[in-house]
């Protein structure tokens, strides 16, 4: 089995176990296939130099060939902007749990007493246990 | 090298400077930090103006950052069609400013300036950038700083569309960079004039892939511009964000409008295999369907923010319309409807907000209520942004939707163009109608509007937006020519790529 195949069929289970999380009705599912998601968009991106194993990337007199530099600058970047963007949503998605009481992505089908109570004792609890 | 060398990169650097400055004394100097903020939006005003001065011309300036060669640094281009943008972008920031500070909105939080001004660096910088992952970057930089600005003032239903808004937009930001990698992988370079001429080198048996990467990316730009069956994530989104902020996000949408009229004719241009003009077979179908969409969306909307809302996705569609055809005229016409039709979401959604702070409890809910300050003159600012969102005379509305009429009319599909543009203004004027005389005409119940709301200033920044809106159609003569001016040259990418890859390139 080639390198390349297993690089593709990794990526191929990223995004389908990616895509089902992020279809699913609750805010921590969506989260984390978004992160599964963009695990596998890391890696596409590094694959998408070619994969070569062993080559320098950056200049060198005793070599001739070379790996892809600039796939590995766009997935640091790419990775940066994916760690703080799940930081960001766990947050508003912990924000929102809090003050909806509901941890689905489209809250309407929960009933708007138990969204109440739900609400209300999550609050309080969050700050009783604060250090 | 001059100051005036380095004019491209200003819109950039101005808000990116000003943030953190504004971040740093808010909390001690208040007056200070909206100084600055304010200060910030007149140098952009000075800058774009500057710059569209500069390139009317038809020169393309080329900024290579940091004197890295171009395709192999990021460069800046700024033609007709960028400088536009950025003149649009900072005369809406200041409106939305205005806004903002005059009621107060700015309040709320402690970072509103600071997150408004990351925003328009991320605006500037995707109107400005040559470099398709740049684009990313700064698309990046203007969502995260819109979801910010979006949850200002916070409350249980802006979290609520918050968590869908920010899911869509990181799937959007996924599938980009899947495009990206597809497209570098296949032609080696990321500079959008480099990339140009290099996808017809693409060898058959990647033909596919180059296709499937196009259409991706074609894919993200219409969820940006809320493009028919991508457009769900908008409507709950603007509806319930702070109405300054939506004012701002107006031209959000444009954005991705204006990644579209960029990447396709430079990138996926004749010469580009199986991906010459991909987006074209679907562009005109979904743009009808998203005009009907908004529309409709209009007719039946329960109140004023949430019909500003829809007639963002209708005028999305409606501009799309003469995108679609991809010639000279029908683009130019286009690009005058884009600059009327930000404006004019504006001013829906500033009305509304006005609306909304006179009626207490009734909000800006499209149902009658008791009668309240100022109901006369806001009701003629209402009529007056209604005419301009459905395109009615006197306004540049009009002027917009018969240049796009016109300009459709030498395409094959004409008729379809023409039923959808003129049914989509007939059901809008219904709906304003509609709504308008629900809220300004009918009473209902006694005074339970708060009383003792004496101030006008808050009607200053819708008042100026519509004031913009007659001077584009005062000047319709030139606004038209520049925007046709700016089409020609964005459907002539040989051009800018000698001005990128020679001048740059030294």
């Amino acid at each position: 089995m080639s390198y390349e195949f297993l690089v593709a069929s990794a990526i191929g289970v990223l995004v389908a176990g990616g895509i089902y999380l992020a279809l699913r009705a609750r805010t921590f599912q969506v989260v984390l296939g978004l992160t599964l998601i963009s695990y596998a968009v890391n890696l596409f991106l590094f694959a998408s130099g070619r994969l070569v194993v062993g080559r320098p990337p950056i200049w060198d007199k005793a070599v001739s060939q070379y790996t892809d530099p600039l796939p590995q600058a766009l997935v640091l970047t790419a990775i940066v902007i994916t760690f703080g963007m799940t930081a960001f949503v766990v947050i508003l998605s912990l924000r929102s749990f809090l003050e909806t009481g509901s941890d689905h992505v489209d809250g309407d089908n929960v009933p708007c007493d138990a969204q109440d109570g739900m609400a209300g004792s999550t609050a309080e609890d969050g700050e009783d246990t604060r250090p | 090298m001059t100051l005036a060398d380095h004019l491209p990169i200003l819109p950039v650097i101005i808000p990116a400077l000003a943030a953190p400055i504004v971040l740093l004394v808010m909390r001690r100097r208040p007056t200070l930090g909206v100084t600055v903020s304010v200060a910030s939006c007149f140098a952009l005003l000075a800058t774009a103006i500057m710059l569209m001065m500069q390139v009317s011309n038809g020169t393309i300036f080329a900024y290579a950052v940091g004197e890295w060669p171009a395709p192999f640094g990021i460069v800046l281009v700024a033609d007709r069609l960028a400088a536009m943008m950025l003149v649009l972008t900072a005369c809406l920031a200041l409106i939305a400013l205005l806004h903002a500070l005059v009621t107060g909105a700015d309040r709320k939080g402690w970072h509103f300036h600071a997150l408004f001004q990351f925003q328009l660096m991320g605006l500037n910088g995707a109107f400005l950038t040559g470099d398709l992952f740049n684009l990313f970057v700064f698309f990046e930089v203007l969502l995260i700083a819109s979801y910010g600005l979006m949850l200002h003032g916070q409350g249980p239903a802006r979290l609520k569309a918050g968590v869908q808004y920010v899911v869509v937009n990181l799937v959007g930001s996924s599938l980009f960079l899947i495009a990206l990698g597809m497209l570098y992988a296949l032609t080696g370079t990321l500079n959008m004039a480099d990339m140009g001429l290099r996808v017809a080198a693409v060898p058959p048996e990647d033909q596919g892939l180059l296709r499937i990467a196009a259409l991706l990316l074609v894919s993200v730009f219409a969820l940006k511009a809320a493009v028919a069956p991508l457009h769900l994530w908008l409507v709950r989104t603007y509806a319930v964000s702070t109405p300054a902020v939506a004012a701002l996000f107006a031209i959000m949408t444009k954005v991705g409008v204006y990644s579209l009229i960029r990447v396709v004719p430079q990138v996926f241009g004749e010469g580009a295999g199986a991906a010459a003009w991909v987006p074209a077979p679907y562009l005109l179908p979904a743009a009808m369907v998203s005009a009907i969409i908004g529309f409709a969306g209009v007719f039946v909307a329960r109140s004023l923010s949430e019909q500003a809302a829809y007639a963002v996705i209708g005028s999305t569609g409606t501009l799309l319309i003469a995108v679609a055809g991809w010639s000279a005229e029908s683009l130019g016409a286009g690009l005058y409807y884009l600059a009327h039709s930000t404006l004019a979401a504006a001013a829906l959604f500033l009305v509304a907000d006005v609306v909304a702070r006179r009626r207490g409890a009734f909000g800006d809910n499209a149902s009658p209520g008791p009668v309240f300050a100022q109901r006369g003159g806001i009701a003629l600012l209402f009529m007056a942004a209604a005419i301009a969102a459905t395109g009615l005379p006197p306004l540049s509305g009009f002027i917009g939707k018969l240049l796009i009429l016109k300009s459709v009319a030498a395409l094959p599909d004409w008729g379809w163009a023409w039923g959808a543009i003129l049914g989509t203004t007939f059901i809008g004027v219904v709906g304003f109608a509609r709504v308008g005389s629900a809220v300004f005409w009918k009473t209902a119940g006694e005074g339970t509007a708060p009383a003792g709301y004496a101030t006008r200033a808050d009607l200053a920044a819708p008042a100026i937006a519509l004031a913009l809106l007659a001077a584009l159609a005062a000047g319709a003569g030139w606004v038209s020519a520049y925007t046709d001016a700016a089409a020609a040259q964005v459907l002539d990418p040989a051009q800018s790529a000698r001005a990128v890859l020679t001048e740059a390139g030294q």
